[in-house]
């Protein structure tokens, strides 16, 4: 559950390893940015935004006025639309009245984008984190390892290129037996 | 009024709006678990597509629930009935392998199209990977499968000749090269599963191919019927 006193996203979680760091110039610009991407992920809410990736800018245009870009994982991620309302409410209530989130496509969200944090999160989770995706090109090859979360063996088999989001894979794990989600690489 | 949209968004919005549809319509009836939420997944990729397409070319809603049959620019390929399970695949194989090739190509242009493109194509390469795995899958399976995605694939041959007419707005794009590459991929695939490529005509008098100019085929007034009737029922419904 998140608070307006709870600002442990920082600049520094900021997804910088795609090469598109989040944007802000003043303190008080960082300080919303910081409490805006604390807001947890509606689907994996292990995650932050700021973790995830999706958070792109925050800019006051005045000084009752934010205005906010995110990015989807998904060009049809329906929690888009949950995750402009928890900006809204969250930045509502640290006295923000006017607040626009504004979906952008481009550059397209890339899963390079979730920090290290956000990869170790997802591990704990019980989800394979994502591979590095690279230059865009499609799926990389499957041939690659991905380590079970629960035993950490590297003897993992595809059961399905799409689980229980568009954003997973369905493996299992040869050593425990155990099916898990795998973050795909986009 | 809606006859004056004249932007690519509009085809292009149609092809996944319908093909979403079609694709929604397997949930509670695909084979096994995953592939029902593999094929909703897919879906669920292409209702977002369509969603920012038709919002380029006007009120998403208005454009996809309150438009007439023939209003539609969808390629014929997209609306034929789901078939069996190795008929889905074919068509999935045919308009993915399409599709990634536009999009690739619409990502590396300065249309309004391009940051929807650039997004998109990412996801798609997913969607044609699935459709080669279980062409190979099915072509080089058992009898029963091989029969059947074999006939799926000639089945839906004809209708692949629409595709590659150039899509008005976007007469710009290599769409001869379109042709030669798709050619490429399919044949690699087909001969990997050790099927054989069709041999019909794509294109003539006996061939499909008038979907972009608004001609649909049977299936597709049935479709439409399901899928406006809620909204047409009852407009400006919420929940």
């Amino acid at each position: 559950m998140v608070t307006t006193g709870d600002t442990t996203a920082t600049r520094a979680d900021a997804p910088t390893s795609a090469g598109r760091p989040t944007t802000a110039g003043t303190a008080l610009e960082a300080e919303l940015l910081a409490l805006a991407g604390s807001v947890p992920d509606p689907e994996l809410p292990v995650l932050t935004l700021a973790e995830l990736g999706v958070l792109r800018d925050l800019r006051l245009t005045a000084p009752d006025r934010v205005e906010v870009e995110l990015t989807p994982t998904y060009t049809g991620c329906p929690a888009i639309e949950a995750m402009s309302a928890d900006i809204e409410r969250i930045l509502h209530d640290h006295g923000i009245p006017d607040v626009e989130v504004r979906t952008v496509l481009s550059p397209p969200w890339t899963t390079d984008a979730i920090t290290a944090e956000g990869r170790r999160k997802l591990e704990d989770f019980g989800i394979a984190p994502p591979r590095p995706a690279g230059p865009a090109g499609g799926p990389i090859s499957v041939d690659l390892t991905i380590r079970c979360p629960h035993c950490g063996s590297t003897d993992t088999t595809l059961l399905s290129r799409f689980s229980s989001t568009a954003c997973k894979a369905l493996r299992r794990c040869e050593s425990c037996r155990e099916p898990f989600d795998h973050f795909k690489e986009l | 009024m809606r006859d004056t949209v004249t932007t690519p968004a509009l085809p292009l919005g149609d092809d996944a709006l319908i093909l979403s549809h079609r694709l929604g319509e397997w949930a509670g009836q695909a084979p096994v678990l995953e592939e029902e939420v593999a094929l909703a997944n897919i879906a669920l990729d292409l209702l977002g597509q369509a969603r920012v397409l038709l919002s380029l070319a006007g009120d998403e809603d208005e454009l996809a629930y309150l438009r007439e049959e023939r209003e539609f620019r969808n390629l014929q390929l997209v609306e034929q009935p789901n078939g069996d399970f190795a008929h889905t695949i074919a068509r999935q194989l045919y308009f993915s392998t399409y599709q990634e090739l536009l999009f690739e190509q619409l990502a590396d242009g300065d249309t309004e199209l391009a940051p929807l493109a650039g997004k998109a194509v990412k996801e798609v390469a997913y969607h044609r990977d699935h459709a080669t795995q279980w062409t190979l899958r099915l072509g080089d399976g058992t009898d029963e499968s091989r029969t059947r995605m074999q006939h799926a694939l000639d089945a839906l041959w004809r209708f692949t000749g629409e595709m590659f007419e150039p899509v008005p707005g976007l007469e710009s794009l290599p769409w001869a090269t379109f042709h030669d590459v798709w050619t490429t991929r399919i044949t690699a695939t087909v001969e990997q599963a050790t099927l054989r490529l069709p041999e019909g005509p794509q294109r003539g008098a006996w061939t499909a191919g008038a979907g972009r100019q608004g001609l649909h085929t049977e299936p597709f007034g049935r479709l439409l019927a399901e899928m406006q009737h809620l909204h047409r029922s009852h407009p400006g419904a919420t929940w």
